[in-house]
């Protein structure tokens, strides 16, 4: 995902003057590394003072600017908040706050590297919008759009490195502000977002093996969120199946059980998020995610008792 | 994105018309304190010859009156002073400050943007000057020739984010920045000199960031805009203010309750014969 948006980002700084990068000490790898050679002007390393990183794209932005202040997500989220809520989203401000490894993803790192909050925490903002693209190729729309498109702050939440690529062939297209539905059936429904996009795309293939008629449902835009989309989906389907990388709450999972209650859904909601805790341990990005309950095993079996 | 279609050239400053400004300005905010409960009067004051200097002096006007350059009031608090001279050039509309801080009016107790002539939301210290960088960067690169004036406390030097933007500043040789201090040496548990003993001087640590810097009395108007508009400009400019918070009323200078509380009638009708025109 890093080097997708980096590349488009990149495409996007040539064609718009616009695009400032402000990143707080983090390698320029890829394309972002040619950014920075061929506009030294327009990008900026505060070092690791990601306070300042949030303040300059608000002084950038407000002068006409569409920056994009980039680092690890617990620091371009987290640390500068209050910057990220009053010089950006208090003044509605374009610019996108880019979070590298969103959730638990530096699984080697521990607790003071995981961004397990993010989604909640930015959601939580007025004028906020967060999107979490699925895999590389939505990357790369949903960077076009922050680039071209926004009108306002949006917490891009991104993965690493090597995702796999989930959605070529998917249903629809990628819409900023809409669920997108990757494969379609009438039995159950699996929603996710993110990184987990891969354990939600192994779960499908699981049920399906196994003879279930399975929608599998791509949310990336996590707000505004597509109410009206989701609402259709979870009528259609007997079994709904959210998996986030993400606490219990203020996510996709809170966000869908809500919903199911005001629409007077029938269906079977089972949701999958990181536990209400800190875990101390290391190893896989799939062994932290296991440590708080979310494998493809366990959400399969869950899905057949 | 373009640069301006004219050099623009410093406007003549002359420092007795803006000592019979200041005058006007803080009779004004007086007359605005007679409406509400609470406005915060001392800050104001404090930095009201700092905000004249900026916006009357210092900032290059086109011929219809509008400037290329910023001024950003990264003291949120000090806003009244900000709003009496918006008032005077006429961009705030007429009226709009009597409505201040009602339900039907727009200006509040800190600068809001989008309110005209308020180039940022302020009011949390420590925002102001990162912004500002921004800003200078951004008319930097649009070559547009524009300076950025950010007005701070000296409060707001404690946080750590405005030493992140000090650092930035200097770093990317920002020569359109210039940060004025409004040096007042008052926070709201007692004197800084007293509560952080290690806090001043101020300027040995601006230049030991490769800030350029001067120190003048803040009430001078001539003063500030001489020190200002003669700096070498190879890098950002501070120019440490100092300053009495309150300035202008006997009773409200140094004393801590005026950083927030309005005047009663009888006070206000003092302060009022107490105003004067001051000369630094």
């Amino acid at each position: 995902m890093r080097n997708h948006f980096a590349e488009t980002l990149y495409a996007k700084g040539v064609e718009d003057p616009r695009i400032h990068v402000v990143v707080a000490d983090i390698s320029p790898a890829g394309s972002m590394g040619k950014f920075r050679e061929e506009f030294p002007e327009r990008f900026i390393n505060t070092g690791v003072a990601e306070q300042a990183m949030i303040g300059i794209c608000a002084g950038l932005a407000l002068k006409g600017m569409r920056p994009f202040a980039y680092t690890i997500a617990t620091f371009s989220l987290y640390r500068p908040f209050e910057m990220v809520r009053d010089d950006l989203c208090y003044q509605n401000l374009p610019v996108t706050v880019v979070g590298i490894g969103g959730g638990v993803i530096y699984s080697t790192l521990g607790g003071t590297h995981y961004a397990q909050e993010d989604v909640a925490i930015a959601a939580s903002i007025p004028n906020m919008t967060v999107i979490a693209p699925s895999d590389p190729l939505e990357t790369v729309a949903a960077t076009e759009y922050c680039a071209a498109e926004s009108q306002g702050p949006v917490y891009l939440r991104l993965g690493k490195a090597g995702e796999p690529v989930l959605t070529e062939g998917a249903v629809d297209p990628w819409r900023f502000g809409k669920l997108r539905r990757i494969q379609t059936g009438d039995d159950v429904l699996i929603l996710s977002y993110g990184v987990t996009m891969r354990h939600a795309s192994q779960v499908a293939q699981r049920l399906r093996d196994s003879g279930r008629s399975v929608s599998l449902v791509a949310a990336s835009t996590l707000k505004p969120f597509d109410k009206e989309g989701a609402a259709a989906l979870i009528k259609a389907h007997k079994h709904v199946i959210v998996i986030e990388e993400m606490v219990p709450r203020g996510g996709l999972a809170s966000e869908i059980k809500q919903l199911a209650w005001d629409i007077g859904a029938t269906a079977r909601i089972d949701t999958h998020t990181l536990k209400d805790e800190f875990v101390h341990c290391y190893g896989s990005h799939d062994d932290i995610l296991a440590e708080h309950g979310i494998s493809v095993e366990k959400i399969v079996a869950q899905a057949a008792a | 994105m373009t640069a301006t279609a004219r050099p623009l050239l410093l406007n003549d400053f002359d420092a007795a018309a803006s000592r019979k400004r200041c005058m006007g300005f803080r009779r004004r905010i007086l007359d605005v304190s007679q409406t509400v409960t609470a406005l915060h009067i001392a800050p104001a004051f404090s930095c009201m010859e700092i905000a004249d200097t900026v916006y009357n002096g210092l900032m290059r006007r086109k011929d219809d009156g509008s400037s290329d350059d910023v001024f950003l009031m990264s003291k949120g608090h000090g806003c009244m002073a900000q709003y009496a001279i918006l008032e005077y050039l006429g961009v705030l509309a007429n009226g709009e400050l009597d409505r201040y801080c009602t339900a039907h009016g727009e200006l509040g107790a800190h600068p809001d943007y989008g309110v005209p002539g308020i180039e940022a939301s302020t009011g949390s210290l420590g925002h102001g000057l990162a912004m500002a960088v921004g800003m200078a960067i951004a008319e930097r690169n649009k070559k547009s020739g524009a300076t950025v004036y950010a007005i701070l406390s000296d409060g707001e030097i404690q946080e750590g984010s405005t030493w992140e933007a000090i650092m930035m500043a200097s770093s990317l040789g920002l020569t359109n920045l210039v940060m004025l201090v409004d040096n007042n040496n008052f926070q709201s548990l007692g004197q800084t000199h007293l509560t952080h003993p290690s806090f001043y001087p101020l300027d040995d640590k601006f230049r030991a960031f490769q800030w350029e810097c001067e120190t003048v009395n803040g009430h001078d108007a001539a003063a500030m805009f001489q020190a200002v508009t003669s700096r070498e400009g190879k890098g950002p400019f501070a120019l440490v203010c100092k300053t009495t918070k309150g300035k202008g009323v006997s009773y409200m200078e140094g004393v801590p309750i005026w950083h927030y509380r309005s005047p009663n009638p009888e006070e206000y009708k003092t302060a009022l014969d107490e105003l004067t025109e001051i000369s630094g």
